[in-house]
């Protein structure tokens, strides 16, 4: 195993560690050179955006978006203003601020969210530099305005904009700033020159770091720890001061010896260890600094980045991702060459064991004898957790499963866990995947966190595997991967069955009221349950639009059900129900039509026990047709006055029902009645339908002059028609008559009507 | 037996093919004679696809149509189910699979067309079945090769499920099969679209494509442009009359899956000596589409330029049958023979189109091209039936004058007039109950011309027609309510004016003898879509901005990157080939007016057109109703 320490370097009492987590599958033809660009902490995406060309402003960049393995996951040509500074949000959401302080927001596979303004003074003095950072009250953004000043929204999702006091004796930008958590503030620390001020909401205090090298004028970096706690200051004297944030302890100076300006800085703590230590980088090169003289160097080829995590620092370059960290206490213990710890007897024994040796027993025993079993299957399991490579896990796991088996009483929790944590952190480190989380860094975000940021990526199958499989409840895993699952579906589900699929599966995990409040925030998947109700569960249905307060649908389910009813109380009660969700729903025209078939239904039933005449269920107009057929005419007179026919249709009416019956005489004396709403011609053509041309003739001398022609053709009367055509100076009337003149017809008619189209046709 | 689709500028049998080759993979999938039971509603669509001789080379050896119950016997080895993926068929198929005999057990297989579904299987398992199936397969068949130039996905319901029941399915199988598209006809480098479901369609293909990446097909591209176009970008040319050819026919008599059924009277073929024969009672079913030369020639005609042309083919026909007497020569003699087939058969095409046509006089125009028509087949030598008796011709008249009232109505509202106010046509149509669809088409395309009828005229509207047809039809109005085709007027302006202005969407002076403009399908109105694809072409939609903003949803332009290589160098003079979807189906009379726009000598585009369905106003309204006396399982 002596190859797992090949990338140890040591400074002072601790081991530092360099370990490759990717090769980058993106292909950036010039890597991160004149680039900005934003990892998200915990191994979330990176964002890149070529810096803005100020000579051709038209030249739009691409702003694209990469998994930490460099595997795309967006990109789009950015249309919107200057981009002064990108960042991410505790959910992975992306942050472009503008020059002018507009804010837009895209989810991490490049959909737009929204945008927000940091205010007023910020646009109008315009962004000089901007930091966004991260709090237990959410994601934050710190502005230093053109005008010098510091502008800070604590949590963008609910923004209260603060402007912080001023910088007393700052001409130009400060040579640098950071922004703190203290004392559930956040609070910006800026040095100007060998000056350090700290602002927070009411005042601006100078402070004086303790111990800071006499030989700095300036400070020119700093940075703060992952956790506020610790904070790192660069001097232009090249000095690496290290203290508490609160700027009352001195834990280290170091000096690096360079003084040129360091691109970044970070600090590179893993938690509870006893050594304080930062990263700086410069152009090619980069330094660890911890308690003791000595650094550690790398040399780097190429632009790179540094993302600080709870546990070490990522670096990004062109071509490569790695992790630089404090090796881990178990670690180190176990591989620390000529560890006598009782971890790395532990593997020794198990590897003697596996070559069949007898050595296992001797280690076995050594431990044993200072009963360090349990310790050392402890230490084994733990190193496990830290270790990237899976074949290294293994080994050690295989240690610890080896020793466990002379322990009696030993519990198996922490064995077991760290096998299921560990089979799901190889998952999501896997290349495809893309998020290389550490052990630490996996505890400290939660599974909840993880399954979030699967859901995000919509990588909803391994989402689900991994909530199974760490058997998360379901209400918090799979019912919620479910849910956003379906809720994606518009645009890359393969058909609704499959939204189908989900939201059945809902059903049955979650209790009904949940399940409606969640198909509620998801109209794709509430319109298919709809549909599905409406074939299969008529009453959920009922429920749904209950739950909705959709009383339009509920009135619309309503007349629905009425027709499924044979008896006609429980018709009419249904309709009544109708009615009533109609009113609620402020469709008066529903809910007056509704009423009126109700009365109609009533009326209908009244008369088919009275006449015996069959007419539920019929239309009014059919009603009174039936009626008048049958000779009910004042029933008929009824139903048009409660029911405000229109006069011309009841005449259309009567006028048809009296053709049918062929009662002429009726019918004539019907026409007298008074003048008529429709006119005569309806009177000729219904003659005509019955072939009563006799009849018809009657009335042809009373309908209009724009409808004689008409008339007269219906009744066979070509001259007729010619003469009212003439006398009207009609040109398509003529042209009418004429294609109806035949062969037969008087060929003088024809020769006439020829002329006065032809006059006509001249004016 | 597909030559119809050889005939286009884009070889359609590609897709024809690897359709057919599926199928008769899955068929050798289930070895041993077999029976297929159908969904009804495949019939017609696999119809395009396969005929019976297909599937018997494959041992299909009965076929029955899926109901609940037994299976009618079958010495078959293998019952095969084509079905589309609904819950309700899986109980009768659950039903179906118990009742087999248990003694003699059979291969029991299901087909899923176009796509499996998961929520099936586990009701086929709910009900116990689901082992007893040896194939669980997925037929993908999304876009069916209609004709030479035209593609449909005969999805009837999609405009219906896209825009009422928010259920965008189709869409996703409209996506599905524009990358099956692609990959047997390269990338299509340029998508534009306007409305929502067409931003849908092609966010799902960008997505799949993307999805898909690295699979890239190294197939020169066929498709210069994919215009995606929303039905409700354009309401109103469905329910506008169409006046070609094919369109009418639609209308009146329907065409499903390329088929027409034709009442048989004027098909009654007599024979000499056979006087007093029987007239046939089944209706004439015909098939349409460009394989037959006349058809091709004359289905994109407005109507009223039909009769010339086939006055036109009768002479031609006649003289070609004059030759026999000037062979003389056995040489001579031979040739003629050999061309008897052809002719012939341009013969009896001739004959059915007259008829056709004259089925058609009898509904729509006045009554000398009528005459004109029956005259010229009758010096023409054919045996056709003397149909025009002066009693026939009467009746016609009236039910012809009708039609014409109702086109002059429809007109009016497309120029504007009257929009505003209660048409006394259509109160009179309501007062003599003329069918509810032709009432609903006139009222909705009031509402659609005046953007919106006012709140009076509406709920007038509203009345007189549950009044009349009854109260049942009241979720039918609220249906077209929800898709916009009625609806009360917004405090906007109307804006159809400006949009009619802008696009020329009414042309006083439309030629339909020769037409100069694509109006000539509505014999005036240039269907809205169509023009839009129009300026697309030339001058492109910049120059449209403003109208394009008035209707509604987005409109788009997105690139494909295509594989260097694959750039398609164009010849001078060569055409851009456009493909056209319409999401919420087409018109025949759009399809017309498209292929004008490609016969157009300097139009410098060919278009190909693809729908979710082909539908006509009656077919369309027809889906967005509602009757709740029809109970639902």
């Amino acid at each position: 195993m002596a190859f797992v320490t090949a990338n140890w370097n040591p400074l002072g009492d601790a081991f530092y560690r360099k370990i490759e987590l990717y090769e980058m599958g993106w292909n950036l033809k010039d890597g991160l050179r004149d680039c900005l660009v934003a990892a998200a902490p915990y191994g979330g995406p990176i964002a890149l955006l070529k810096a803005h060309n100020r000579c051709s402003p038209s030249a739009r960049p691409q702003l694209e978006i990469f998994s930490s393995s460099g595997l795309p996951l967006a990109s789009f040509p950015w249309k919107s203003g200057v981009v002064k500074q990108l960042g991410w949000t505790v959910s992975d959401d992306l942050l472009c601020v503008q020059e002018d302080g507009t804010v837009l927001v895209y989810d991490l596979l490049g959909g737009f969210k929204r945008h927000f303004s940091m205010g007023n003074e910020v646009s109008q003095s315009q962004v000089l530099e901007t930091k966004i950072f991260h709090s237990p009250y959410g994601t934050g953004v710190a502005i230093l305005t053109g005008a010098l000043r510091f502008t800070l929204a604590t949590n963008i999702d609910d923004i209260k904009l603060r402007r912080l006091p001023e910088v007393p004796g700052l001409q130009g930008a400060p040579s640098c700033w950071a922004v703190l958590t203290q004392d559930r503030q956040s609070k910006v620390l800026v040095a100007n020159g060998s000056h350090l001020f700290v602002l927070d909401n009411t005042a601006c205090t100078p402070v004086t770091p303790p111990g800071l090298s006499p030989q700095a004028s300036s400070i020119v970096h700093m940075c703060v720890s992952f956790s506020y706690k610790y904070l790192a200051l660069l001097t232009d004297s090249g000095h690496v001061w290290m203290g508490t944030s609160n700027l009352k302890e001195k834990l280290s100076e170091v000096d690096t010896k360079i003084k040129a300006p360091p691109k970044q800085m970070a600090w590179c703590r893993r938690p509870k260890s006893q050594q304080p230590s930062a990263v700086v980088m410069w152009d090619g090169l980069l330094l660890v600094v911890g308690e003791c003289k000595e650094t550690i160097q790398y040399h780097l080829d190429d632009d790179s980045i540094l993302v600080p995590e709870l546990d070490g620092v990522r670096i990004i370059s062109g071509t490569h991702h790695e992790l630089l960290q404090e090796v881990p206490g178990a670690c180190e213990e176990i591989f620390k060459i000529a560890s006598m710890a009782p971890g790395a007897l532990l593997l020794e024994a198990h590897k003697e064991y596996e070559k069949e040796s007898q050595k296992a027993d001797e280690y076995l025993r050594e431990i044993k004898e200072q009963s360090l079993l349990s310790e050392a299957v402890r230490q084994c399991v733990e190193a496990a957790g830290h270790e990237h490579e899976p074949e290294t896990q293994k080994t050690l796991l295989r240690a610890a499963s080896f020793g466990k088996c002379f322990l009696s009483n030993f519990p198996p929790e922490q064995f077991v866990s760290m096998c299921r944590d560990l089979r799901v952190l190889n998952a999501v480190r896997d290349y495809t995947v893309g998020i290389p989380l550490s052990h630490t860094q996996f505890k400290q975000m939660t599974i909840q966190v993880l399954i979030d940021r699967l859901v995000y990526r919509k990588l909803y199958p391994l989402a689900i595997e991994v909530c199974r499989y760490l058997k998360t409840p379901e209400y918090q895993g799979v019912s919620r991967v479910l849910k956003y699952w379906a809720c994606y579906k518009p645009y890359c589900m393969p058909s609704c069955m499959l939204v189908y699929t989900v939201v059945m599966y809902l059903k049955n995990e979650l209790n009904r009221g949940d399940f409606f409040m969640m198909l509620r925030n998801q109209p794709v998947a509430l319109s298919l349950y709809k549909q599905f109700c409406k074939h299969q569960e008529q009453d959920t249905l009922k429920d749904l639009f209950n739950q909705d307060d959709d009383h339009e649908e509920l009135g619309n389910f309503y007349v629905k059900a009425s027709y499924k009813e044979q008896r006609l109380e429980a018709r009419i009660a249904h309709l009544q129900s109708a009615v009533d969700e109609y009113y609620k729903a402020k469709n008066e025209f529903s809910a007056k039509t509704t009423e009126d078939e109700m009365r109609l239904l009533r009326f209908q039933r009244k008369l088919e026990e009275e006449k015996g005449e069959q007419l539920v269920g019929f239309s009014l107009h059919d009603t009174m047709t039936t009626l008048l057929s049958v000779g009910l005419h004042k029933h008929a007179e009824q139903l048009y006055k409660d029911f405000r026919v229109p006069d011309k249709r009841f005449w259309w009416l009567r006028l048809k029902a009296l053709a049918e019956k062929e009662d002429w005489e009726e019918l004539e004396k019907f026409s007298k009645s008074k003048k008529s709403p429709i006119g005569y011609l309806p009177f000729v053509e219904v003659c005509i339908k019955h072939h009563n041309k006799y009849e018809a003739r009657k009335y042809v001398s009373k309908v209009t002059l724009e409808q004689k022609v008409k008339a007269h053709l219906a009744v066979g009367d070509v001259e007729g028609a010619a003469e009212a055509a003439i006398e009207r100076r009609n040109e398509s009337e003529i042209g009418t008559v004429l294609s109806r003149c035949s062969a037969t017809t008087d060929h003088l008619l024809v020769e006439r009507l020829n002329r006065a189209k032809a006059t006509v046709a001249k004016k | 037996m597909a030559s119809h689709l050889f005939c286009g500028r884009v070889n359609l049998n590609i897709l024809r093919e690897a359709a057919r080759k599926d199928l008769r993979e899955f068929l050798d999938k289930c070895s041993g004679s077999k029976a297929i039971v159908w969904d009804e509603y495949l019939t017609g669509p696999f119809g395009l696809i396969a005929q019976y001789s297909l599937l018997k080379e494959h041992e299909v050896e009965k076929m029955f149509t899926l109901k609940a119950g037994r299976i009618p016997s079958a010495a078959v080895k293998n019952i095969v189910f084509f079905v589309r993926p609904r819950l309700e068929l899986m109980d009768i198929i659950a039903e179906n699979v118990a009742s087999e005999d248990k003694l003699q057990p059979r291969d029991v297989h299901i087909l899923f067309v176009p796509r499996r579904s998961l929520l099936c299987e586990q009701r086929l398992k709910e009900k116990g079945v689901l082992n007893s199936f040896t194939n669980i397969d997925e037929y993908i068949l999304d876009l069916i090769p209609y004709d030479g130039d035209l593609l449909s996905m005969e999805s009837e319901s999609s405009f219906r499920e896209c825009y009422l029941e928010n259920d965008q399915t189709s869409l996703y199988h409209a996506a599905k099969g524009l990358m099956n598209l692609q990959a047997l006809y390269g990338t299509i480098p340029q998508i534009f679209g306007k409305g929502e479901c067409a931003r849908h369609v092609a966010n799902m293909m960008l997505r799949m494509k993307r999805e898909f990446a690295g699979s890239q097909t190294q197939i020169l591209p066929v498709f210069d442009t994919l215009l995606l176009l929303d039905r409700n970008v354009d309401l109103l040319t469905p329910l506008a009359t169409q006046l070609t050819y094919e369109g009418l026919i639609d209308e009146i008599f329907g065409i499903t899956n390329g088929y027409v059924k034709l009442p048989p009277e004027k098909f009654a073929q007599k024979k000499q000596g056979e006087g007093g024969k029987e007239l046939p009672t089944e209706p004439k079913k015909l098939q349409l589409n460009s394989a037959e030369e006349l058809y091709a020639e004359i289905r994109d005609k407005n109507f009223n330029a039909v009769g010339a042309a086939l006055s036109k083919k009768a002479k031609i026909i006649s003289a070609a049958f004059e030759e026999r007497h000037n062979a003389k020569t056995v040489g001579e003699i031979k040739q003629f023979v050999s061309q008897l087939p052809h002719m012939q058969a341009a013969r009896s095409s001739l004959a059915n189109h007259t008829s056709i046509a004259e089925l058609i006089k009898d509904i729509t125009t006045d009554s000398w091209l009528y005459f004109i028509l029956c005259n010229m087949v009758r010096n023409a030598h054919l045996n056709m039936p003397d149909v025009f008796s002066q009693t026939a011709l009467l009746s016609c008249v009236s039910a012809s004058e009708d039609f014409f009232d109702s086109l002059t109505v429809e007109q009016e509202f497309m120029t504007g007039v009257d929009t505003d106010k209660v048409s006394t046509y259509i109160e009179d149509c309501i007062a003599q109950k003329d069918p509810l669809i032709k009432i609903l088409r006139l009222v909705c395309m009031q509402s659609v011309c005046n953007n919106g009828l006012k709140q009076k005229v509406l709920d007038y509207y509203k009345k007189e027609i549950l009044q009349t047809y009854g109260y049942k039809h009241i979720l039918t109005l609220k249906n077209l309510e929800k898709v916009g085709l009625l609806k009360p007027q917004s405090t906007m302006r109307n804006n159809y004016p400006t949009i009619r202005k802008t696009l020329k969407l009414w042309m006083e002076d439309a030629n339909e003898q020769n037409p100069n403009d694509i109006s000539y399908v509505y014999s005036g109105y240039a269907p809205l879509s169509v023009r839009l694809t129009q300026v697309l072409a030339r001058p492109g939609w910049r120059s449209i901005e403003e109208v394009l903003k008035m209707l509604p949803g987005p409109h788009f332009e997105e690139r494909q990157q295509v594989p260097t290589g694959l750039h398609k160098k164009r010849q001078p003079g060569e055409n851009r080939t456009t493909l056209v979807f319409f999401l919420g189906g087409v018109t025949y009379a759009e399809i017309a007016a498209l292929r004008f726009l490609s016969n157009m000598e300097d139009s410098g585009t060919e278009y190909i057109i693809a729908a979710t369905k082909l539908i006509n106003g009656t077919s369309w309204i027809k889906s967005l109703m509602d009757s709740p006396e029809e109970n639902l399982p």
